[in-house]
């Protein structure tokens, strides 16, 4: 790891080492060089942590005050004898991912773009993928630390249910992280400003977690609403990850559904992302 | 002329849908030598600069920095060639140190960060905040990035724009150190004070084209006046077959033409010097207006430009 406090010596490098031709960084160094960037983003989430109050505090605090209601916890018939509770926790879990997704991820990359520092990494020996790689690391980091909190409170405070499919839960959750970030991905590559993210990042979130279930569970909706929530992309997340926390095994047509946002999405972005 | 070939760019044409920014651009750069592409803004500099650094693709023309093609070779060309962008900036909530510290790890050689933070001015700022610098704060820690991979060469694009002439002239001074251990340099600019003082030889750029070529005491020497043939080369030649000659101060272009401006027996050193390489000039006339016109009409423009940055600063 560099550092600047030594005074590095001089490199008794020839003057004209013109037929030496430069090596790309060893392997060692990337990985220094790829931490370092890493950490720069780290800190900047942390220093104005917008993304992190949204998509890890208010899905963990409207948790808490949901478990805390006394009228959340009632079997519900409208639920298929489910309570309230256990319908908001894949609801939450999903609001935390697609907070990160779309807005997390796009919002520093534009405004990265905007401010001209994807086009200077792209002097340097660094391809400016990395920082998408890097963004990529910290809202999954974010989206990982949400999810383990969400579902401890819920396990130990409020009395969820264990996943009934472990297996099938982080499966699901998968799906749901490789279905939602090339949407986010999107955003970032039509968006050419910070603030045009932020705007099609909401305009985005809040119809979507309408169809998740954020404000009339997926059971209690009409049967029209629930057969488009079921493809829309946050539905079929919530609908996977609560197969798999109460049930069993997720079945298929969600798991594919998020494959095809996956795919589409993916391949959208890939052609429409500009670095300048 | 000794030193060997760093930067070599021929006949570089660039444009942009129907508007031509880069039109035959051509000129090589010695290593260790400061080269500045001076001229009015739009005349096609920065599109010269970005298309030899790679970051954009010239439509017609061959760029070479120390033998590599900088799209082809980009690995390579990246790890050699320093750049300092116009109108970049920097996340507003990172410091000094954690963007130097970030920069330096992206290089196998990088240079002697504290020496360089020493001489910019930026050695008591690395816990500052990006967004608390001032704006010559700003440009200098981007005259850092540029060179903190040790490079061979650096392209500076407007690098004194926005500072005081206290920083201007310590800025000066770090680009002759660098250049002092080797370090080519490519210095866009449209300030003819910087360019006096710093480049060994200018290109006098003006709509994509070299409208002339020398150091910058011969060129104010053909503004004053100069004698000055102009001719049409049976073949294409390297410039620096006639700048090497003592009688030469600068040679132009104007369409198939050639503009050489010089003393002495200028007519004679310059079929001579022709024919030793197989080229005749056809077309010869003895002219003393055109360079000299291209000049005034140049600087002109630039003496506005430099007021109105001077007004809004």
């Amino acid at each position: 790891m560099n550092s600047l406090a030594p005074s590095l010596p001089r490199p008794a490098r020839p003057r004209r080492a013109r037929s030496r031709p430069a090596l790309p960084l060893p392997g060692t160094a990337r990985g220094a060089a790829f931490r370092q960037i890493v950490l720069n983003e780290a800190r900047l989430a942390w220093r104005r942590p917008v993304a992190l109050i949204a998509g890890v505090l208010l899905p963990v605090l409207l948790l808490v005050i949901f478990g805390e209601l006394p009228a959340f916890h009632q079997a519900l018939p409208q639920l298929g004898g489910l309570t309230l509770f256990d319908a908001y926790v894949p609801v939450l879990i999903v609001f935390s991912l697609a907070m990160l997704a779309l807005l997390g991820l796009p919002i520093p990359l534009v405004s990265y773009r905007e401010l001209g520092v994807l086009r200077r990494l792209s002097t340097t020996p660094v391809p400016p993928s990395w920082l998408l790689a890097a963004q990529g690391i910290i809202q999954l980091g974010a989206a990982m630390a949400a999810l383990l909190v969400i579902f401890a409170a819920a396990v130990a405070a409020f009395g969820t249910p264990a996943p009934a499919s472990p297996g099938g839960l982080v499966l699901s959750i998968a799906a749901s992280i490789a279905g939602l970030f090339p949407i986010g991905l999107l955003i970032a590559a039509l968006a050419r400003t910070a603030n045009g993210a932020s705007v099609i990042g909401r305009l985005a979130f809040f119809p979507l977690m309408f169809f998740a279930g954020l404000w009339l569970p997926r059971a209690m909706m009409p049967a029209l609403l629930q057969d488009i929530s079921n493809y829309t992309p946050l539905g079929a997340a919530v609908q996977a990850i609560q197969d798999s926390i109460l049930q069993g095994f997720p079945p298929a047509a969600p798991l594919l559904v998020l494959a095809g946002y996956a795919v589409v999405f993916g391949f959208l972005a890939r052609r429409f992302f500009r670095w300048e | 002329m000794g030193a060997p070939v760093s930067v070599e760019i021929a006949h570089l044409r660039k444009t942009y849908g129907s508007l031509v920014a880069v039109d035959d651009v051509s000129f090589s750069v010695a290593e260790g030598e400061i080269f500045g592409l001076l001229g009015p803004n739009g005349a096609g500099k920065t599109t010269t600069a970005e298309c030899a650094i790679g970051l954009r693709a010239p439509d017609a023309g061959t760029i070479r920095l120390l033998g590599l093609d900088p799209r082809a070779d980009r690995a390579e060309v990246h790890e050699i060639v320093g750049v300092q962008l116009q109108a970049s900036a920097l996340p507003d909530r990172l410091r000094v140190g954690e963007i130097l510290r970030m920069y330096e790890s992206f290089y196998r050689q990088p240079a002697d960060v504290s020496e360089l933070i020493e001489v910019l001015g930026l050695a008591g700022k690395l816990r500052d905040f990006y967004r608390s610098l001032s704006g010559g704060q700003r440009q200098r820690l981007s005259i850092a990035l540029a060179l903190i991979g040790g490079p061979k060469i650096a392209v500076l694009d407007e690098m004194t724009a926005g500072l005081d002439p206290q920083a201007r002239r310590d800025t000066w001074e770090l680009i002759e150190g660098v250049r002092d251990r080797g370090v080519t340099i490519i210095l866009v600019t449209h300030f003819m004070e910087e360019a006096e003082r710093l480049c060994d030889r200018v290109a006098l750029i003006d709509s994509g084209r070299v409208a002339a070529l020398g150091t910058p005491a011969g060129l104010a020497a053909q503004a004053r006046g100069g004698k000055s043939v102009r001719f049409l080369p049976s073949a294409s030649f390297d410039d620096r077959l006639l700048t090497g000659r003592p009688e030469v101060t600068a040679v132009g272009h104007e369409g198939q033409h050639v503009v050489v401006t010089g003393t002495g027996e200028l007519v004679n050193v310059v079929i001579l010097t022709l024919a030793s390489a197989g080229v005749t000039a056809r077309d010869v006339q003895l002219d003393s207006s055109s360079l000299e016109d291209a000049f005034v009409k140049l600087t002109g423009r630039h003496l506005k430009d430099l007021d109105s940055e001077g007004a809004t600063l």
